[in-house]
């Protein structure tokens, strides 16, 4: 486990340092994408790389997803490190086909001989006012796709031991960027060196005894909003960030429903086949006799990602957490 | 101020002059499909080439006619045969040096195995046991590919990586023409071309692409031609001239080596067998058309040239033809073993470390195993 020291102002820009790190650390890693160059990328998230690493090493491509992964597939053929950027999340779509036919499942077919260590940014998710094909939450199909790692930062310093761990996998992995959070400078940014660990651990936000909020990524302050909140009803809840959607720490979030016997699972994707069916699934199946409520999702509604100036009607916000929490007054209601 | 005052007001300033950034007519391939065999040209073939052309090509043809053999007898689940285009599989495993890399599509195997790798670990795919039965570093062969034309820009990455790290490597990248109506061909042609990469593209236009035929894939004057709107160099061969495919692949390996970039060679041939066994050639293409083609075949073209140069006697073909049925009997007698498989390896290669997920899984499979182990018959075994 190595530390580093991070005393980032905002998510965006400990992503950058993650990237600046990485590079430095390991002549290996290159970044590519739409944009990522000269003008540090969209979001600059790879501001100064370019001129830092020169553009062999950060790299401005032609506009195409699929031709973006699939060479980078190459290229960790050869002994490299890709990082590649999908710059919105709905825009990856035409590379799919790389992602789920070759990334995923290269070292499988060639029985281990062939490992692809790409890192694959995409910011994702709604909250920012984005036009259509701006804020999909696609998780759940990338979840769906054995042999891909699925992270998602909600902190700014997991932003970067996250990223930081994502590139020194020997799998590839998905690296979920929750755009709303990009210039967030949150409550628990740590004063102390950031832990960079393999990926797969759920962490454990806030502690509480009435129930547990599972959630993940742009959700997370929303959830510990809705946490201090339902202290004025008289619920205290815990938080559990699960950081990794696939490895999926069950120990953790099965730990925790263990102890509070009510869970709530909350994220902006939507609620049919996404991510929180698994979630309850998998907590029903190996705490059901600890449960003293049914598992239940709070989620986008299973529409298009709705247009801006509706979108707060289908985000998940405190309100829509705390009448879930309420309806877990089983025994109340039966 | 009316609205036409105002426009007749108004005075745009002129575009700048539009230069084209390159002259396309370099770019462009030839009319005719170049030829090398009954040519003037054939007078200057190296006499050693076209020998072991030869002999690579009879064998390719035998593995061929063995691989569909064994389909039929279930041994393989699918074989798409290559048979009338064996000039350009062998030459595309020829051209290349040892540290270059062949990416290939599901149909060439016989590239694969005329590259090096071992007849029976390069039907793998097809026979069922494993995805790719070959370690792609050996030979520096990627795994066969079956999504059409995905392993185009993969060939790119490689080159554009190699060349980073200052490597003499050059990728030769193995679609067919209906691959080339495919987005990811588009993309891998334009990223090798913006990039200068190492690469050579070799389009196998066998006519069909399973039933539908060339005309109705595109409508471009030839396949080469498109190269020219990537700005690259097409050239347009006959693809059952084994002399001059190989020719042509040479000059875009050597082009790409010395640093020129990226070639689309589209090389004119025919699949005078079904797409796979389970294809019925009969429902979309006449006989009289197979036979024209049976009539240009890859290896009677270049034994007439090697006969009429004094490089070929009885002799000489009766031992490409046992070198080749040597093969044949060795690939025979391996494929008609049971493959010895571990149903624990489903779990070995999804990640460098298995989830949590997957080793509850792993032990779920194990225990089942070992339940029907106990009450399997003395000696009996679960397939």
């Amino acid at each position: 486990m190595t530390t580093v020291a991070v005393k980032p102002a905002t998510m965006a820009q400990a992503l950058t340092r993650a990237l600046r790190d990485a590079m430095a650390a390991d002549p290996a890693v290159h970044v590519m994408g739409e944009d990522v160059g000269t003008l540090g990328g969209v979001f600059r998230v790879t501001d100064g790389l370019a001129k830092e690493f020169g553009e062999d090493r950060c790299t401005d491509t032609p506009l195409a997803e699929a031709g973006i992964l699939g060479t980078a597939v190459g290229m960790a053929m050869y002994g490299l490190r890709p990082v590649v950027e999908m710059q919105f999340d709905a825009f990856a779509y035409p590379a799919f086909e790389q992602l789920i036919s070759h990334v995923s499942r290269m070292r499988n077919r060639t029985r281990g001989r062939m490992p692809l260590p790409i890192t694959i940014r995409v910011p994702y998710g709604g909250g920012i006012g984005g036009v259509e094909h701006h804020s999909d939450s696609s998780e759940a199909y990338y979840m769906a796709t054995p042999g891909l790692h699925v992270v998602t930062p909600a902190t700014v310093a997991d932003a970067y031991g996250l990223l930081r761990a994502a590139i020194a996998s020997d799998d590839p992995v998905v690296f979920l960027e929750p755009k709303r959070l990009y210039w967030s400078k949150d409550s628990w940014n740590p004063e102390e060196p950031v832990p960079v660990e393999p990926i797969g651990r759920a962490v454990v936000r806030r502690s509480g005894r009435s129930a547990t909020l599972i959630t993940y990524g742009p959700s997370v302050p929303v959830c510990m909003e809705a946490a201090e909140a339902a202290r004025a009803e008289g619920w205290d809840l815990e938080v559990v960030d699960l950081r990794s959607l696939v490895p999926f720490d069950d120990e953790t979030v099965c730990a925790s429903v263990r102890r509070t016997g009510r869970a709530v699972v909350v994220h902006e994707s939507g609620s049919f086949g996404g991510p929180g069916g698994e979630i309850a699934a998998r907590v029903t199946e190996r705490c059901f006799h600890y449960l003293e409520a049914p598992v239940l999702r709070v989620a986008g509604f299973d529409v298009p990602y709705p247009p801006p100036m509706l979108e707060r009607h289908h985000l998940p916000g405190v309100d829509r957490i705390l009448d879930a929490v309420g309806r877990l007054q089983w025994e109340a209601e039966s | 101020m009316t609205v036409m005052e105002q426009r007749g007001a108004y005075r745009p300033t002129p575009p700048p002059a539009w230069q084209p950034r390159t002259d396309p007519a370099p770019l462009l391939p030839d009319a005719e499909p170049y030829r090398v065999l009954g040519t003037e040209a054939a007078a200057k073939a190296d006499p050693e080439l076209l020998r072991t052309l030869y002999a690579q090509l009879v064998r390719g043809r035998r593995y061929n006619a063995q691989a569909t053999a064994l389909t039929k007898q279930g041994r393989l689940a699918v074989y798409p045969s290559t048979t009338g285009q064996e000039a350009c599989e062998i030459a595309a495993a020829l051209v290349l040096k040892e540290q270059d890399w062949l990416f290939p599509s599901y149909r060439d195997t016989l590239a694969v195995v005329a590259r090096g790798v071992d007849p029976v670990e390069a039907l793998t795919l097809l026979r069922g046991d494993w995805h790719t039965g070959y370690d792609p570093y050996e030979h520096r062969v990627a795994p066969l590919c079956t999504p059409l034309a995905t392993q185009l820009p993969h060939a790119v990455g490689l080159a554009h990586a190699a060349r980073l790290k200052g490597d003499d490597v050059v990728a030769l990248a193995m679609v067919g023409d209906g691959g080339t109506s495919e987005g990811d061909f588009h993309e891998a042609l334009n990223f090798a071309a913006v990039w200068q990469a190492p690469v050579v593209f070799l389009v196998q236009n066998n006519g069909f692409a399973i039933s539908v035929p060339l005309a109705k894939q595109t409508a471009a004057p030839s396949l080469a031609h498109k190269a020219v709107g990537y700005g690259m160099p097409g050239r347009l061969v006959d693809g059952n001239d084994a002399a001059a495919v190989h020719e042509v692949l040479s000059d875009a390996v050597r082009h790409a080596r010395a640093g020129g970039g990226p070639t689309l060679v589209e090389a004119i041939t025919y699949r005078v067998d079904a797409h796979t066994n389970a294809d019925d050639a009969t429902r979309y293409r006449g006989d009289a058309e197979v036979e024209t083609w049976r009539e240009h075949d890859p290896i009677q073209l270049l034994e007439r040239e090697l006969t009429a140069r004094g490089l070929l006697d009885e002799a000489g073909k009766q031992a490409a033809r046992d070198a080749a049925e040597a093969m044949a009997a060795d690939l025979r007698a391996h494929m008609n073993k049971d493959p010895a498989l571990d149903p624990m390896d489903l779990f070995a290669h999804v990640y460098a470390e298995p989830t949590t997920q997957l080793r509850d899984q792993r032990e779920q499979l194990r225990a089942e195993l070992e339940a029907a182990a106990e009450t399997a018959p003395e000696g009996g075994t679960h397939r």
